[in-house]
């Protein structure tokens, strides 16, 4: 659905993005994930036809966005960064304003108006003036605006970006619905809005992608799984360490009456934890902590966007 | 086209969405009439004709038209929207159309207001109503112009403040090279070149009431000048 190949932007002197290649499939909801300034809104921009690259393809449902922005804007429907709004316009006015630009037929407009103004739960300011409403619900208003041509493709900057956390869950939850049939491409710097909504991330930095995958894999990428034990028996350490599911095992501390803490790395990243239990009971280990711990997302971002 | 009316429609409404439109035209209103009633001293002048009024206005459009424009192209910026108006499937030239005819539209209500001095006219004596409406027209095609630049240099910028100075500066210029060579006689071809560049040499036989297709040519080259400079600008964005 959305094809990016090579795609380089250039501001001056400053490079934004540097040869950013990805695919994205028809209904995926793929997260973009970057630290502030990593090229996040350029490539939005670029695949909205806003701006254009200084190398590279990027076409979206087939079109390029070089050579036929106006058929790719017909596909997309987009919210730009701080969900800039008419202020001087009512909600519907400007809903019509923008199902009137879509090309929406003059019988059709209001069905349309109703639709998203429901999709969105604006029924309440209908006629308000958009310079009144809250940080909310003008971001509301900019998904509908949106939504209101029923896209194929959904690209979202930073849509929940100000809003306080209920807001912020009544939007997450809005796009988990939209990705059922759409494709949406949303950009975030918030590591648990991508874990709870996508169905894969992309993880820019400094101009370059630095990893892509679901966020499971993402998180397991790191360090995979680590498991902690404080166990005492007799040389514990050794014997875990050439077991063939352990891929190293490190000694934390000595504990107290002969306990050991240690933490151990699983042979394939994954969770070792009843391997180490069946081991202790084989063995007659005493053992008074066993736990598993996967890396968070956090931890990953913090790798790969750090240093 | 039907998107260049929908962008007229959207700017001609925000004209009157706030109470700044309507202010615009009373004070307009206020400003011509004053002049041309008492600082011109119409009623001294023993004539029924409007001379005075048209001969004023690339003067009093100078202050105006700019206010106009200004906010066009630079609120856009500056509120972000023109994002958002940038990616919706519409080509650059017809954004620029339609809002250069909402701004026309605008200019066209305010100078139909003052349509109590023909009246007033009317009732005092039996004035040319051919010249007036001439020069009416003549005064669409001076107002539209300054509109063209205005609008262009709107685009350039994303403070309203200083949309509205430059256009003011630019407009002022264009109008007083029709008058300076005329000191620098010595010049010689210069003069004549610059007298068929300013906006003002043009408007003087309007204010006769004559349409000269000359002068509709020259405001029309100027108006499609400074629209395709602005369509332009619009989509250098792309490469900025």
């Amino acid at each position: 659905m959305i094809h990016v190949e090579g795609l380089t932007k250039r501001y001056g002197q400053s490079l934004a993005i540097d040869n950013i290649s990805f695919h994205i499939n028809r209904g995926e909801v793929v997260g973009l994930l970057g630290p502030n300034g990593a090229g996040k809104t350029t490539t939005m921009k670029i695949l909205t036809c806003f701006i254009s690259a200084t190398a590279g393809r990027a076409s979206i449902a087939g079109h390029d966005t070089f050579d036929e922005p106006l058929k790719v804007k017909e596909q997309i429907g987009y919210l730009p960064e701080s969900c800039p709004v008419y202020h001087d316009m009512d909600v519907t006015t400007y809903l019509r304003f923008s199902a009137e630009v879509r090309g929406i037929p003059s019988s059709k407009r209001k069905a349309a108006v109703d639709r998203v103004i429901s999709d969105c739960d604006l029924g309440k300011v209908t006629y308000k003036l958009i310079g009144h409403l809250s940080k909310g619900y003008r971001q509301r208003v900019g998904l509908a605006q949106a939504l209101i041509h029923d896209p194929a493709v959904l690209i979202l900057d930073e849509p929940t970006s100000g809003l306080d956390p209920n807001q912020i869950r009544d939007i997450l939850s809005l796009i988990n619905n939209l990705g059922q049939e759409k494709t949406v491409i949303h950009s975030t710097h918030i590591l648990s809005e991508v874990e709870s909504t996508s169905d894969r991330v992309l993880i820019i930095n400094n101009g370059h992608i630095v990893a892509q995958g679901t966020p499971k894999e993402l998180m397991s990428r790191s360090s995979g799984t680590t498991v902690y034990l404080t166990v005492k028996g007799a040389d514990v350490q050794t014997q875990l360490a050439s077991a063939p599911f352990v891929k190293k095992a490190e000694k934390l501390a000595d504990g107290r009456d002969g306990f050991l803490r240690l933490a151990l790395q699983g042979a394939d990243q994954r969770d070792v934890s009843l391997d180490v239990f069946k081991m202790a009971v084989e063995k007659n280990w005493l053992l008074s902590e066993l736990k598993a711990e996967t890396a968070s997302l956090e931890d990953v971002f913090a790798k790969l966007t750090r240093g | 086209m039907n998107h260049v009316t929908t962008i007229f429609k959207k700017e001609l409404r925000s004209y009157f969405s706030s109470p700044i439109g309507f202010v615009f035209i009373i004070f307009y209103l206020l400003v011509s009439n004053a002049f041309f009633f008492f600082v011109q001293d119409f009623f001294r002048q023993g004539q029924v004709t409007m001379r005075g009024y048209f001969a004023a206005m690339p003067w009093v459009f100078l202050f105006f038209v700019p206010a106009i424009t200004m906010r066009l192209w630079a609120e856009e910026k500056k509120m972000g929207t023109v994002e958002l108006l940038l990616t919706m499937p519409m080509k650059e030239w017809e954004v620029v159309l339609g809002k250069f005819l909402a701004a026309f539209g605008f200019l066209a209500i305010t100078l139909a207001f003052s349509f109590t001095i023909p009246a007033t006219l009317m009732y005092l004596g039996k004035p040319d109503l051919g010249v007036i409406v001439g020069s009416y027209v003549g005064a669409l095609f001076l107002g539209s112009a300054y509109l063209a630049i205005g609008l262009y240099i709107s685009s350039l910028t994303e403070n309203q403040v200083v949309a509205f100075i430059i256009s003011l500066a630019v407009i002022f210029v264009l109008l007083l090279i029709g008058i300076a060579p005329v000191w620098l006689n010595a010049l010689g071809t210069i003069v004549s070149v610059c007298e068929y560049v300013s906006l003002l040499s043009h408007f003087n036989n309007v204010t006769r009431g004559v349409i000269d297709s000359r002068d509709v040519i020259y405001y029309a080259s100027v108006i499609a000048l400074f629209l395709y400079l602005n369509v332009k600008n619009i989509e250098a964005r792309k490469w900025r």
